[in-house]
């Protein structure tokens, strides 16, 4: 029922193609039953009462048909109407309990049910929040919410269609064994069908399965095909690909048609089957029943009610057989789920992990080593000293290592070899709440979650005040801007910035780090330009923002760069260089070189700039790129 | 929404033969189905002797009838199962490829409004949708009417007093399945929006995890997710309460008619107006109704989802992409080069991008375009393309005016390098030759090697063959740049724009970039957006932008000395350290002046 429309679609989960092996999917099947039954488990009680529903709900249901067979046998054979009058009033008792049974369980069940998609969602968040940095880095935002929203839609619908079938097929199984008790013989008779029956459902769904499997696959590739399309549509435009392009996609359309097609005859060719067996139970309840009528041992009311146990018999069977394409989404959906949930997140607090005490600032690189792949070092050995208060600049061209360095001592990933202390505490002893609480970290690209300007400074600090957050939106020259606005701090952050400029945004995150009041700050400096007027706002928030703390910088800004205490220059994961300004402009180094060229080309009007220089970096004081 | 539901039924219209043959099959099934509770009701009368002497021939030769009647129902019901599905399959297949093609044509301004995800959920879901409205509103609806005319029929040939007594419920609950789905749907919505937020929650926390990590704020976002989640929950069980409300009802209004048949019927027998089979005849056809009347709700659901989603996917298909060819266009034909901007301006639908901009490039030219981001580089670059028409002046190729060329001509004469690279989950070769099939191995290698990628090619696992983009091996950035120039080589465009963003590539690959350059622009008439000073340095004719105006133009050597401008903007470029400099220099003068 529910129109999936949020990001995507079911479309982000192409490249999931992978689940076609079929011994495979049987054994998620049980596993995946499994994992669902255990998140049933805490919801005991309320399964119990449904359950009793539904057994009052089963007797209901095969009281009417009997209700109207002792009618006719009884009062209607012998013309007895007060009897049939009595028997109507009854028949109105048994609707009244069938209702509330019916509306008892279905509700009792969708509440259980809508309760374990509520756990599942919570556990899939709080898992995601759990785990490491790296494993966001690998994986997509787009892949991660496919799982979080289509791959849980696809169980929520499977466990409605669940809600609905338990009272049926419940329902089955009670007219299965009232007919028995009422005369075994005929009910024998009625459905000595069915086991040949299930053989060919059996039969049918092995064939069935692979059939699906591949309509799924063929549309994964269909809108594989359209969303590469899109994210390439400019390409595809500037090298006039439209026609080879329409053609592929046709190929792939129709592939899915023909494979869709196919799968649709085989689905459709069950219901002629189901109905031929219906059709003989039909036929031998008239032919042996109408018998049995006449020799006087069957009342003509059983005949009637037999017939429409028999047409009630075979709805859900025919229903079950139609929502097989559900179950087997439901059943990859939920493998995809759980395996997401078993992934393990590695950097875990040691079980002895202790409180951060209140951080002095004194931050020491031991020979660190760090790979993000295997075998692909990106610092190797590295030894630094920075002291409480200082403010360190990195500088050094991209894949230099200066982005790890700084994420390695707000533990985003753990060092492969040597080890990182603050104030003589590894950062893998603490833990990793009282280690974040006393860090900030303000990005290049300034995040905003959707809220208001105030909620967004406030960040993960209910308990500072109003009052706070203006100060902090005065430190960093935000305050008069944003009171100008309509709402002042109340106005929602617009997600493109309507409200904003990109420097006003990070001016925001500024302002959010001054209230966290970190003791060690890690700054990545933005590249981005923005207009004078801000770029002096952001230099004067970066002196604020800086002063008293512990600083890690990745420094574009030369002004940065200037009034570092220790500029520390860095290559191919090394270490080449390090001291103040000064003093690595007097050492003559790659340092001093690239500060000359800038000095150079500030004083003769970029006279030789377009000569080609650029054998240092271009994140480093000169040539960094607009 | 009768318009949009009226065009699915057109696209549903030209399959006509499978289109009859479904409603021939439905129309054959229902007759067939209203025929069983017939024979079930003489088979009762037989068995107990109404109107004679019982017979156990009759009711053997009805056994027979039934299994018989059930048999051949079941072929035509296949038939409409399957065709309708056949049917609607096919619709979705066409629109499927209107709206890859459609889309594939619209103009970027088009696709800088529409987001890629809201563009695929169109044609997942919505798609979707209008296949439902094909397959249940124009072919199975048909049983619901057929079904419940027939069933009446039946009934009221059979004892016209309780038939109108029985059926009375039917409108009742015909009504309420439509009012219950409207409210529904209401419902429906809310939890929509609901849930829309939560995904807010969740796509915010994973594009924003490095921050919320740098807080420590996990916490904080498992309850900000907890909350929302609980909000979803409490709308989904509210929606799922009243569903099951809905159902339980219908089926004992249902129910109750049994009851009515029986009480009013049972009279009937007794007075002997009626017999005991012509009863449970009654019963039976009151019981063929369930199904079409359960439908009946979610067929009016259907109607008015296929009436949105359509209205969204035909909004796409009529949408009109300004570019495109004139009726009089004409290919470009050969071209030399010789390119014209005369008073160009042009503006996205919330700011003004270009404004008056002239300039001329000379064939084999190369033009280096300056400038801030945002000043209007690239911008002049996608109107030479047409990817966009500016909204004043002209841009002319060899004197001839672009809007007059056809787009694909003029198309295949401009090779553009763009500055987000987009490789295609393809071959090497595929992805090289993407702009010119009737490439052969040679053109690629040549490509490749004047774009000095060839040697790290030959490196990869299975060489040109490897397949890379999203699903394949994954190269890095200065590869990328560099596969996308060989690319571009490959159509050997006597225009060329190079859009040149070496930002994410190490000195070496740089450098073997710049030599690549060298090697492209020979011989044509190429632009360059130049982020670097370096990279201007074959330039004739240097432009700098800004705020969307030429700033400044001319040689290199004249922009030098002119100083002015051209200084500016490598300050812009360098704004932030410049602006160090500056005032390292302003201290060091300060401090010179203040000594004694």
């Amino acid at each position: 029922m529910m129109v999936n429309t949020g990001t995507g679609g079911n479309w982000v989960s192409r490249g999931q193609q992978g689940d076609i092996d079929e011994d495979g999917t049987k054994l998620y099947d049980q596993r995946v039953i499994l994992r669902l039954l255990s998140y049933v488990g805490p919801y005991k009680f309320p399964v119990f009462l449904a359950m009793m529903a539904v057994v009052v709900y089963t007797g209901a249901t095969v009281a009417i048909p009997l209700i109207i067979a002792i009618g006719i046998d009884r009062y209607i054979e012998n013309g007895d109407l007060s009897g049939l009058n009595t028997l109507a009033v009854w028949f109105g008792v048994v609707l009244v309990v069938h209702y509330a049974a019916n509306y008892a369980h279905q509700v009792l069940l969708a509440r259980v049910s809508q309760r374990v998609i509520y756990d599942l969602r919570n556990d899939l968040f709080r898992h995601l929040q759990d785990l490491p940095m790296s494993f966001h880095n690998r994986h997509k935002v787009g892949s991660v919410m496919s799982r979080a929203q289509n791959d849980v839609y696809q169980l929520q619908e499977f466990l409605d269609i669940v809600v609905l079938s338990i009272g049926d097929l419940l329902s089955l199984s009670g007219i299965i064994g009232f007919m028995l008790v009422r005369d075994w013989q005929l009910s024998l008779l009625s459905f000595a069908s069915l086991p040949v029956l299930m053989v060919i459902i059996w039969v049918w769904q092995k064939h069935a399965r692979p059939a699906f499997l591949r309509v799924r696959v063929a549309i994964s590739q269909v809108n594989a095909s359209l969303a590469e399309n899109l994210d390439g549509v400019r390409v595809v435009q500037s090298m006039n690909r439209q026609r080879t392009n329409m053609g592929a996609f046709d190929e792939l359309n129709d592939h899915h048609l023909q494979t869709n097609l196919r799968a649709q005859r085989l689905a459709s060719s069950l219901m002629p089957v189901v109905e031929m067996f219906m059709s003989f139970s039909l036929a031998a309840t008239i032919v042996f029943g109408g018998r049995l009528v006449l020799g006087g041992t069957l009342g003509a009311g059983q005949l009637v009610q037999f017939t429409l146990y028999i047409q009630r018999f075979y709805d859900p069977i025919r229903s079950l057989t139609m929502q097989f394409t559900q179950l087997q989404r439901a059943m990859a959906s939920g493998a995809r789920i759980f395996d997401l949930l078993d992934t393990k997140p590695d950097l875990v607090d040691a079980p002895d992990a202790s409180t951060m005490p209140q951080i002095q600032g004194a931050i020491r690189y031991e020979n660190v080593s760090f790979a993000y792949e295997p075998g692909k070092e990106v610092l190797s050995g590295v030894n630094l000293d920075v002291r409480p208060g200082e403010t360190i600049a990195f500088v050094g061209r991209t894949g230099a290592g200066k982005t790890t360095m700084a994420a390695l001592v707000s533990r985003f990933y753990d060092v492969v070899g040597g080890r990182i202390t603050i104030d003589g505490h590894d950062v893998r002893d603490v833990t990793r709440d009282s280690l974040a609480k006393q860090m900030g970290i303000v990005l290049q690209e300034p995040f905003q979650f959707s809220g208001t300007i105030m909620e967004n400074i406030r960040y993960n600090h209910p308990e500072a005040d109003d009052e706070k957050v203006y100060e902090a939106g005065r430190a960093v020259g935000l305050h008069d801007h944003i009171m100008s606005l309509p709402d002042g701090y109340e106005t929602m952050m617009e997600e493109r910035g309507g409200n904003m400029s990109l420097g006003q945004r990070q001016l925001v995150s500024f302002a959010r780090a001054l209230v966290a009041d970190p003791r060690i700050i890690v700054l990545d400096e933005a590249t981005a330009s923005v207009d004078t007027q801000t770029e002096q706002l952001i230099q004067q928030a970066i002196g604020r923002m800086l002063h008293g703390r512990t600083a890690i910088v990745i420094a574009h800004r030369l002004s940065t760069i200037r009034n570092a205490d220790k500029i520390v220059v860095m290559e191919k994961g090394r270490i080449v260089e390090l001291g103040n300004h000064d003093e690595l402009v007097a050492l003559g180094g790659l340092y001093a070189k690239q500060y000359e060229l800038h000095a150079r080309l500030a004083a003769f009007g970029a006279k030789r700039a377009y000569a080609p220089a650029n054998e240092f970096d271009d994140e480093v004081p000169g040539l960094a790129p607009a | 929404m009768r318009r949009t539901l009226w065009r699915i039924t057109k696209l549903a219209a030209l399959e006509k033969g499978r289109l009859i043959i479904a409603w021939v099959s439905l129309i054959t099934a229902s007759v067939l189905f209203l025929a069983v509770p017939r024979l079930v009701g003489n088979a009762v009368d037989a068995a107990v002797g109404a109107g004679g002497q019982g017979d156990s021939g009759d009711l053997v030769r009805l056994g027979l009838l039934v299994i018989g009647v059930i048999a051949a129902r079941s072929i035509f019901n296949y038939g409409n199962l399957y065709m309708a599905e056949a049917v609607s399959q096919r619709v979705a297949y066409r629109i499927r490829n209107l709206l890859y093609d459609k889309l594939q044509h619209l103009s970027f301004a088009f696709h800088d409004r529409e987001h890629t995800g809201n563009l695929m959920s169109k044609s997942t879901v919505d798609v979707e949708m209008t296949r439902m409205f094909v397959s249940m509103g124009l072919i199975r609806a048909g049983q619901i009417v057929l079904f419940t005319a027939g069933s009446a029929t039946m009934m009221l040939l059979t004892d016209v007093r309780l038939a109108l007594i029985s059926l009375a419920f039917a409108p009742i609950i015909g009504a309420r399945a439509v009012w219950a789905s409207r409210r529904m749907r209401h419902m429906w919505l809310q939890t929509q929006i609901e849930m829309g937020k939560l995904t807010t929650v969740l796509q915010e926390n994973l594009s924003g995890q490095r921050v919320v990590k740098a807080f420590g704020a996990e916490d904080h976002e498992k309850r900000k997710f907890r909350d929302q989640n609980q909000q979803v929950f409490s709308r989904t069980y509210e929606v799922q309460r009243a569903q099951s409300f809905n159902t339980s009802l219908m089926q004992i209004v249902f129910w109750s008619a049994s009851g009515v048949i029986l009480w009013f019927g049972g009279r009937a027998v007794i007075e002997g107006r009626m017999t005991p089979g012509e009863l449970t005849e009654f019963f039976l056809y009151i019981s063929l109704l369930v199904q079409p009347i359960r439908m009946l709700g979610f067929l009016v659901n259907t109607f008015a989802r296929a009436a949105s989603a359509g209205e969204r996917v035909f909004a796409v298909l009529d949408a009109d992409s300004p570019v495109r060819d004139l009726p009089e266009a004409a290919p470009i034909g050969e071209v030399r080069g010789h390119v014209r901007f005369e008073d160009v301006s042009f503006g996205y639908t919330n700011r003004e991008a270009v404004r008056s901009v002239s300039f001329e490039a000379r064939p084999g030219q190369v033009t280096a375009l300056m400038g801030a981001p945002g000043s209007g580089k690239t911008t002049l670059m996608s109107l030479l393309a047409r990817f966009y028409d500016p909204d004043d002046g002209r841009i002319t190729i060899d004197g001839k005016d672009i809007r007059e060329c056809q787009l694909a001509s003029l198309r295949s004469a401009i090779g553009i390098v763009q500055q987000d690279v987009f490789l295609f989950s393809a071959t090497v070769a595929e992805n090289i030759a993407y702009g010119r099939e009737d490439a052969t191995m040679d053109d690629i290698i040549i490509a490749a090697r004047t774009a000095q990628i060839h040697d790290e090619i030959m490196a990869l696992p299975e060489g040109y063959e490897t397949v890379i983009g999203e699903r394949g091996v994954s190269l890095s950035g200065g590869q990328r740049q560099r596969l996308s120039i060989a690319r571009t080589l490959a159509l050997d465009p006597p225009i060329l724009v190079l859009d040149d963003s070496t930002s994410s590539v190490d000195a070496g690959t740089e450098s073997r970039i710049q030599d690549a350059m060298a090697e492209v622009v020979k011989g044509r008439t190429t632009f360059i957006i130049a982020h670097r000073l370096s990279s201007i340095q074959h330039a004739g004719l240097v432009i700098v932008m800004q705020h969307g105006e030429i700033g400044e133009m001319g040689t290199p050597e004249e922009l030098i000395e002119s100083g002015g401008l051209f200084t500016h903007v490598t300050e812009l470029q360098y704004a932030t350290s410049l602006n160090g400099v500056a005032a390292e220099r302003a201290g060091a003068t300060a401090r010179r002046s203040a000594a004694p």
